[in-house]
Order: structure tokens, then C-alpha cells, then sequence
């Protein structure tokens, strides 16, 4: 099994400890692992804010290098959703068919195409999970809080493995943070609150460490917590899924 | 304004953007846990949006049937292919009964029409009677919120406004103090009124009658005083059978506020002895909405308000940032569609 390890742009440039977490879990898991070196972005950014088909050759790019691969896989949910549902602008050549359909994010990738939760991982702090809204909504990694029916988590599944961790339940389980890529930008105030009360649920709960499977979201949280000082580190899933503290 | 001018605006007092979410998040806790205890609730909500859209593929031959035994039970059917149309129709009819004072059960559609306006240009009383309606009517402010339209406000700020208007005494925090002041003031108006307007929930093609649902039991207090009904309605409220209500009726309230069942199912079937009762038939875009496939599930919405108690931005910019009747998220779906000229407009001044 070949994967291509798709690395977003904004991990690359401000968190290359995320993208090293996630090569070194999957190397560690046995998987055969390359890193495409032209890859760029996967144009969300340009497609959210409406230039979608100005995106084509991004998007198209993103084809070129990944399309060998068995699978393509990211930690990032909403890239990761992009990929596979928003390249509906392109030609549906059996190259982009492909890459579509084998496109996945880090975690689900782990769980359903590894097998495998317990990652022999240890991490001794209380952690919060934050579900994105395209991790959640999109990729349906997890049920919905609105929605009846069996409760299920592929991030859940994976951190209650790790050795140590202590899982906190927060009062809003799947409330959305208020990044929103360009929404951040555009609506301003109301992305802040968003993501102030967000990281306020987390104290309540008593997290330490703030943790998801898309680092966008992320950010802007660590944003927050860093410009008021609160006590709270934030962390990507595959740095803790690789820990062995 | 755009709706980020709006939105920063509402967020300058922080206390009360924190009392606005918590208050509409309880409101959605209580959604989750009612309509969890309906065993196959997501089946039932699938089967509500798959009886609306055969409902929108044959809206055509249901507007008429339900136009025909409407007539056959003695009812006047209108219609009006627009706001300007529905307000000059509902005007003539209070000048054929010389009426003077209405009272009106809520309704959307006449927000949406700008009736208020219209008739008291011409002299005539229009007195919201839904208490949240009323509020806002008081304060010369739209609704923030389908099914909760003063929830923007406080207890101590409805204290001030009843003060003022009502000439209330300090509440001292009582809101049931504010409720009896607020049920004095509009029995009087129920008593005196002419003409109750109201709005409709659900209109059935195969009997032609229409359902109002209430938790004060306002529209049937209007109804039964005055000398005539008027109730309006969109193109999109037509479902097919009587029975299909137990369906939405589940739906709505349960989705709405948590409650099991709205207080009051109002079924209108046909004029009182001696009255008379309209019906206007709205479509003023619906049409339109209705041909562009990216808008049309639009007109599933059956205004249970779910939409604004789950949305983690309306809970925190208010219903007034949208500036569209109907606020939130499918306002931000519905409204830019029947408007896409204001739409383009805003994004350039964006
Ligand atoms: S769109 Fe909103 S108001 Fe309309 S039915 Fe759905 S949740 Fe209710």
C-alpha cells in the first residue's frame, strides 16, 4: 500500500511539527509513506470565498501529484473534504476519481483503512476535543449532537487508547469554533466570540491540552488562548497519537 | 449595514451577546431532548420534507383543490402574486367591514408584506397580540426570531417598554407581573377589534381548511371576537391530507421549543355563523425560489426556528444583523434568493 502524505499549506508553513507527527505515526504504523514534493494547496481557500473556478489549477495540481497513490492522506478534515467533494469542478477523469475516492483524513484513515485505535501511544493529561465542522458534518467522523441515533467518534475511539489521557466531556460537544477560513476575515467579532466561548468550555471542563483532526481550527483557538493567556495548550491529534510522554 | 457591521455592533456588550446564546442554546437542549424521545424522529423528519416536496412538485393542482373546498365551506379566497397585492387585498377587506382596529396572531408573512405599515398609513389600528409580538410592535422593531421574536430582550428592558407604553409600575423583576399587565392590555384590544388577521401554519388541499398553531391561544381569541377572519398564507403551506398533519405537528413544536404539541392546534374549517372568513394566497417570489434548483428546498421550511437556536452565529449577532424578515440561517438561504439584487448590492459594500 502506497500513501501519499498530503501535507496542507498552512501546516507546512507555520506548523511543521504536525506535519513530522503525522509522517512519524503513519511510519510507525508500518505504512508506506511518500511525500509528493510539489504539492501546494488544495484550493479551499480560493473555492470558499467564490473564485472557484479560478481554483481549477490548483486543484487540478493536487491531482497530478497524488494520483499514484493507493491512498492520499492528511491531518486535516477540511482539506480532506475539500479534496473529496469540491473537485467536483474538475473533469471527472478516472484520475480525479481516484484521488477523490482515496482521500482521507489522518484519523478515519487510521481507523478504517489501518483497523487500528490502539496506537500504543501515552500522553498523561486531561485532554478536549474539538470536532470541526467539516471533520464532523462533512467526513462524518463522528455523529452529530442535533441528530438521534448512535453515538460514534473515530477521534474519540483513538484517543481513549492512548495510555493516560483522560478524556473531557465539554458542555457544547460539537459546537463549531468561528475560524471559518475566510470567515475569520469577514466576520470578524462573531469568529472571536466563537472561538473565545469555545475555549472557555474547555477551562469549564478542565481540559490541559485542546486537541482535532484539522489544525485550522486549531489555530484560531491557540490564537485566542495565547492573546489572553489562558492556561491551555494546544495540540494536533497526530502529536498526541505519536506520544509516547 | 452589512451583517458584520451589524454583528460587531452586538457584540459591544458581551453580558448580554452571553445571556442571547445561552438562552437560545437552552432552547435547542430542549429541542434535542423532546425530539429524542420520539422513537424514529429522523424518519419522521425525512417523511416531513418528502410529503414538501411532492407537495412543491404539484403546487399547481393543490392550490386549486384547496381553493375549491375552501369555497365550498363558505370561505373568500384571494390571490396576490405579491406584497403590494396581499396588503391592497387585506385593505379592502377591512374597508368593505368599516373596521377600524385588528388584531393580529402572528404571522410572518404579513412582516414579510409589510402589512403594519400599510394599514396604519391609512389610519388603522393593527395590534400585535402574540406577547413577543407585541413587544417588539411596542419597541417600533421588527422580530429578531421566527418563533421567538422579542428574544433579543430582556426582562428589564420589556419592564422599561411596558412603562412607557402601557403605563406599567416598576416590575421589580417579576416577569408574571409583565405577562397579566400585557394579557389586561390585549384583551381590551381582542374585545374592541374589528377584524382578526391571522397567519397559517398549515392549509389542507383535501378539506380546504387551514391550521394555526399558538401556545397563547391568541389567534382563536381574535377570531372568535371579531366580525371577520382574515388569514394569509404562502403558496408553499399547502400539505395534501388532513392526516399528513400528525406528521408536521410532531415536527414543529417539538423542534421549535421542545414542546410535545403547540398549546393551541387551531383548525379554521369554515366562516362562524353570521362571519366571515378570507384567505389570501401569497406567492411574492415563491414562485421564483421555487425555479432555481439551488433555492428550492427552501420552501420545505416549515418556520420552526431550529435552524437560529443551533446556529453558533445568529445565537451571537441576533436576528436584526441578518436585516432580512426572516433572519438566520434560512433567512441567509431564503431571503438573498427572493432579492439577489439587494444581495449584490450588500456584498459590494462588503
Ligand atoms: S429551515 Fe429552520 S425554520 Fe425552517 S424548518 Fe428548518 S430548522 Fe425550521
Amino acid at each position: 500500500m502506497k500513501v501519499g502524505l498530503f501535507i496542507p499549506c498552512y501546516i507546512n508553513q507555520l506548523y511543521p511539527q504536525v506535519a513530522i507527527a503525522s509522517l512519524e505515526l503513519l511510519e510507525k504504523l508500518g505504512v508506506d509513506v511518500y511525500y509528493p514534493q510539489g504539492q501546494t494547496c488544495c484550493g479551499q481557500p480560493l473555492g470558499n470565498s467564490g473564485y472557484e473556478d479560478d481554483s481549477k489549477g490548483i486543484c487540478q495540481l493536487f491531482v497530478e501529484h497524488f494520483k499514484t497513490f493507493d491512498y492520499i492522506v492528511g491531518p486535516s478534515g477540511s482539506c480532506i473534504y475539500h479534496v473529496k467533494h469540491h473537485f467536483d469542478i474538475l473533469e471527472q477523469t478516472p484520475e480525479v476519481q481516484k484521488v477523490r475516492n482515496n482521500a482521507y483524513e489522518l484519523c478515519e484513515f487510521i481507523v478504517k483503512i489501518l483497523g487500528k485505535t490502539d496506537l500504543g501511544a501515552s500522553f498523561p493529561y486531561k485532554v478536549g476535543l474539538h470536532k470541526s465542522c467539516h471533520g464532523l458534518r462533512g467526513l462524518k467522523l463522528g455523529s452529530c449532537s442535533e441528530v438521534q441515533g448512535e453515538h460514534y467518534s473515530t477521534e474519540e475511539d483513538l484517543l481513549n487508547k492512548v495510555s493516560g489521557l483522560q478524556l473531557m466531556s465539554l458542555n457544547r460537544k460539537d459546537e463549531c469554533c468561528g475560524f471559518g477560513g475566510t470567515f475569520a476575515v469577514f466576520e470578524e467579532a462573531i469568529s472571536s466570540k466563537m472561538g473565545k466561548d469555545r475555549v472557555q468550555d474547555h477551562l469549564d471542563s478542565e481540559v490541559e491540552v485542546l486537541t482535532g483532526a484539522d489544525h485550522s481550527c486549531l489555530m484560531h483557538l491557540e490564537g485566542i488562548v495565547n492573546r489572553n493567556k489562558q492556561p491551555l495548550k494546544v495540540m494536533h491529534i497526530a502529536e498526541i497519537l505519536n506520544s509516547t510522554l | 449595514m452589512s451583517h458584520a457591521t451589524k454583528a460587531t455592533a452586538f457584540n459591544k456588550d458581551e453580558a448580554k451577546v452571553n445571556w442571547h446564546d445561552k438562552a437560545l442554546w437552552y432552547v435547542r437542549e430542549k429541542r434535542d431532548k423532546s425530539a429524542h424521545k420520539v422513537q424514529g424522529w429522523e424518519h419522521l423528519r425525512q417523511l416531513g420534507s418528502s410529503i414538501k416536496a411532492n407537495v412543491l412538485s404539484n403546487l399547481d393542482d393543490y392550490l386549486i383543490q384547496f381553493e375549491a373546498n375552501a369555497k365550498k365551506n363558505g370561505i373568500h379566497v384571494h390571490w396576490a402574486s405579491n406584497a403590494e397585492e396581499h396588503n391592497t387585498i387585506v385593505n379592502a377587506i377591512l374597508e368593505k367591514h368599516n373596521a377600524k382596529k385588528v388584531v393580529k396572531s402572528k404571522s410572518m408573512l404579513t412582516e414579510e408584506c409589510h402589512l403594519n405599515p400599510f394599514l396604519e398609513a391609512k389610519g388603522i389600528e393593527v395590534i400585535d397580540t402574540d406577547l413577543g409580538e407585541r413587544i417588539v410592535q411596542l419597541a417600533e422593531e421588527p422580530p429578531s426570531h421566527i418563533v421567538l421574536p422579542a428574544i433579543h430582550k430582556t426582562k428589564e428592558e420589556v419592564d422599561v417598554l411596558f412603562q412607557k407604553h402601557l403605563g406599567t409600575k416598576p416590575s421589580q423583576r417579576n416577569p408574571e407581573y409583565l405577562v397579566s399587565e400585557a394579557r389586561k392590555h390585549l384583551r381590551d384590544k381582542f374585545i374592541k377589534a374589528d377584524v382578526a388577521i391571522t397567519g397559517v401554519n398549515f392549509a389542507v388541499a383535501d378539506t380546504g381548511g387551514v391550521i394555526v398553531c399558538t401556545n397563547e391561544g391568541n389567534a382563536d381569541m381574535g377570531v372568535h371576537l371579531a366580525k371577520a377572519h382574515i388569514a394569509c398564507m404562502g403558496i408553499e403551506k399547502i400539505i395534501p391530507q388532513e392526516k399528513h398533519l400528525g406528521v408536521f405537528l410532531r415536527l414543529l413544536a417539538r423542534s421549535a421549543t421542545g414542546q410535545p404539541i403547540t398549546t393551541y392546534s387551531s383548525h379554521f374549517n369554515k366562516p362562524e355563523n353570521g362571519k366571515e372568513m378570507h384567505i389570501v394566497i401569497v406567492d411574492n417570489g415563491r414562485t421564483e425560489q421555487l425555479s432555481r434548483p439551488d433555492f428550492r428546498a427552501s420552501l420545505h421550511c416549515i418556520r420552526c426556528g431550529a435552524c437560529m437556536n443551533t446556529c453558533p452565529i445568529y445565537r451571537r449577532s441576533g436576528g436584526h444583523s441578518y436585516d432580512y424578515t426572516i433572519p438566520g440561517p434560512i433567512g441567509s438561504i431564503f431571503s438573498p434568493g427572493k432579492d439577489l439584487k439587494k444581495l449584490a448590492k450588500n456584498h459590494l459594500a462588503m
